[in-house]
């Protein structure tokens, strides 16, 4: 299903604007400054489907800075906040 | 010959419909205890097969994986690994698929797989995933996954006769085939290419249509949105409240004249002395003052279950996160600070969805100052003893604004104190990431709402009826003993120990404006908040005879200035005196000195908050 679009170049989703639609590239876990360790980081995102080649839309952005963000990843729904979508790398 | 019980678990992600999958399985047949040891909630229920097997079924905690990141899900991962003490390895895991949404699932089922249980997977709400034009090779998802798969309805009648029947043909060949347990924690790459391998089978088996649920869109649409959400969410906020004062109000008023009723009857039938005084002021009028409130502890339940079952609270978390996250809070934390409404002990004991520590127990400290529902009564009382039932603004009742303003008080002192947590003691804070996910809407259904609302409620009888009991008869002792000296003018509480204690705390409570009748309401209180009420009944009803026992509401507007009553809903805004919320922290935090801070905190809260408002209320010629 990994589709590479290559006319776009790759971005974090946490830098997305509601609206946004692409596909995931590869996961980047040391680009975000959470809290969590790397690899809880990486096996949570993973968990909720975040994987490489999954189809995401960012849906919808809360009141202060435009955080969090709701995500559509292929089927569902995922409520983040763009710190942790730093990790994700989008094209 | 008589088979043994044929234990099963329920397995499965955060809303896969697992709940309603366990209630249409057990009915009202079910018991709710803890896991020895931690303050999971443990379920049970019990159902007979259509060939008469007995089953015993246990709904464990929703997990994505058998990583066990916090107590709850450590509950699931040992319990199917056998490990959980004092629990049956399950014979048979069912996992829990809700159909319009397989791909975390199926990953889980891939893992649950190694445990080497025997295992069936129930595709649930098929009706709503057949309705969307999604279609499932049953059968070969079947063979390629190697675990035997059904369809489910659990919400229609019969909708699990397919389950049931299978349930029969696994249970006969069980142990058959004995298989070897080779889970391990996995690593990030192993997580990578199990959900690889369930996307490679959920393409090869199903087949989705490229539309969403667009009544889930259209929703969001409105509800998500970042200034109209907030609006939204304020809304529904508003209604409750106002929901929990107006539309109970005739039942309360019905359920007060059948108590006076029978106090009457019993003042009417018994001669007097000390049999007729313990009942009708002691039994009838303090459980009954209690037990008057049982509208509204349903009506604030059935708002937190609906919204629940509807699937907008994990919105309400995500609209609230970054508002909370300025004070210091989790977005999470907004389903327990919202449960607290309706008690702390619940709200606390959900706390536990928290998996950062920090935030965890900022949460479990100030979740008692969200104003529970055994507030509900004192606030009740007062403010229809002391503020005019007039409309402003034409539409909005002065009553209901008072008691939007009072939980208003509640809300903004838990994110100040939230806030001077942060600040003061944890200090080098990261905030913990905030992921969740936002299910489909769903139509609350009837049964599973009705079960959720008994359970609450027998709660709260079996409470007014042990704990409030108990107390009401010990108020009633200390209010009637001694007796009066022969020939004595004064009312015969003056002479009681009620009267000895409450004058001797009095100097105490002199400067927030309490008489020495709070002082005696206040520490009963102690066993549950709303006794205060029942207390002063009781404490009211001795000293001024049949007509004060009628109405304490009156007797109070007649006995206490403006000022104390004022002073009295600020003293209950902090209120610290709840020894159940307390157990409960100690037990939560497993420290005696978070159970000490909290107490602590909240009584110089209350003090002080008490202090101003009387004062401030006296300086403007209200006392």
């Amino acid at each position: 299903m990994t589709e590479t679009n290559d006319t776009r170049p790759h971005m974090p989703l946490g830098l997305a604007q509601r609206g946004y639609t692409g596909v995931i590239q590869h996961l980047s876990v040391k680009e975000a400054a959470s809290a969590l360790s790397d690899i809880e980081l990486e096996s949570r995102l993973i968990e909720l489907g975040f994987v490489e080649g999954a189809r995401v839309e960012v849906l919808h952005e809360g009141l202060v800075g435009r955080d969090p963000i709701a995500v559509r990843v292929d089927s569902i729904t995922i409520a983040v906040r763009r710190r942790e979508a730093m990790a994700i790398i989008v094209a | 010959m008589e088979l043994p019980l044929l234990h099963l678990a329920l397995v499965g992600t955060p809303n896969s419909g697992k709940t309603s999958l366990f209630n249409a399985l057990t009915g009202s047949r079910q018991k709710v205890a803890n896991y020895p040891g931690v303050t999971v909630e443990r379920k049970e229920g019990f159902f007979v097969t259509p060939q008469g097997r007995q089953v015993s079924v246990v709904d464990l905690p929703g997990t994505y994986s058998l990583r066990g990141r916090s107590p709850d899900e450590e509950i699931t991962r040992d319990f199917v690994l056998g490990k959980a003490s004092g629990e049956t390895v399950p014979d048979l895991v069912l996992c829990v698929a809700d159909s319009t949404n397989l791909r975390l699932t199926i990953r889980l089922l891939l893992e649950l797989k190694r445990t080497g249980r025997p295992m069936v997977l129930v595709l649930n709400m098929f009706d709503i995933a057949a309705r969307r034009g999604i279609t499932v090779d049953v059968e070969r998802l079947a063979k390629e996954l190697g675990v035997p798969v059904v369809t489910s309805i659990a919400v229609r009648k019969g909708g699990t006769a397919d389950l049931l029947t299978l349930t029969d043909e696994i249970s006969a060949r069980l142990a058959a085939e004995p298989q070897e347990n080779t889970w391990r924690a996995l690593s990030v790459g192993e997580l990578r290419s199990t959900q690889r391998e369930a996307d490679r089978i959920i393409a090869d088996c199903v087949s989705l249509p490229a539309r969403p649920d667009t009544w889930t869109a259209r929703i969001d649409a409105v509800v998500l949105h970042p200034v109209g959400g907030l609006i939204v969410l304020a809304a529904i906020l508003f209604v409750m409240f106002q929901a929990v004062f107006a539309w109970a109000q005739p039942l309360m008023e019905l359920l007060n004249s059948g108590f006076d009723a029978l106090g009457e009857f019993v003042h009417a039938t018994l001669p007097a002395g000390l049999l007729q005084s313990f009942l009708q002021n002691g039994v009838i009028s303090g459980v009954g003052s209690v037990i008057v409130f049982l509208p509204q502890i349903i009506i604030i339940f059935l708002f937190i279950l609906l919204l629940e079952d509807f699937g907008y609270m994990a919105r309400a978390a995500f609209l609230m996160d970054r508002i909370m996250g300025g004070a210091g809070l989790h977005g999470r934390a907004f389903i327990p600070l919202l449960s607290s409404f309706a008690c702390a002990i619940p709200g606390i004991m959900a706390t536990r969805v928290i998996d950062n520590k920090r935030d965890r127990l900022t949460t479990i400290l100030i979740a008692p100052l969200m104003t529970c529902s055994a507030r509900i009564p004192v606030y009740t009382l007062i403010i229809s003893a002391f503020i005019p039932a007039k409309d402003v603004w034409g539409f909005v009742n002065l009553q209901g604004l008072v008691m939007f303003g009072l939980y208003a008080a509640g809300i903004a002192s838990a994110l100040a104190v939230s806030f001077l947590i942060k600040f003061f003691m944890l200090r080098d804070y990261a905030p913990a990431p905030f992921m969740l996910e936002l299910p489909d809407y769903k139509m609350p259904r009837l049964k599973s709402i009705v079960i959720g609302v008994t359970t609450r409620a027998k709660m709260f009888l079996h409470r007014a009826g042990t704990t409030i009991f108990s107390m009401m008869v010990l108020i009633w002792f200390l209010a009637s003993f001694p007796q009066p000296p022969a020939g004595a003018t004064e009312p015969a509480i003056d002479f009681s120990l009620a009267a000895i204690i409450g004058k001797a705390l009095e100097p105490l409570l002199a400067p927030v404006g309490f008489n020495w009748q709070i002082a005696v309401a206040l520490i009963p209180g102690m066993a549950a908040r709303e006794v205060a009420v029942a207390a002063l009944g009781t404490v009211y009803a001795i000293e001024g005879g049949k007509e004060a026992a009628e109405q304490i509401g009156q007797v109070l507007a007649t006995k206490w200035s403006l000022a104390t009553a004022l002073s009295m809903l600020a003293w209950y805004i902090f209120a610290p005196q709840c020894a159940s919320t307390l157990a409960v922290i100690r037990r939560e935090t497993g420290s005696w000195r978070w159970m000490a801070v909290t107490f602590g905190y909240m009584l110089v809260l209350a003090y002080a908050a008490s202090l101003l408002t009387y004062n401030i209320a006296v300086a403007l010629g209200a006392g």
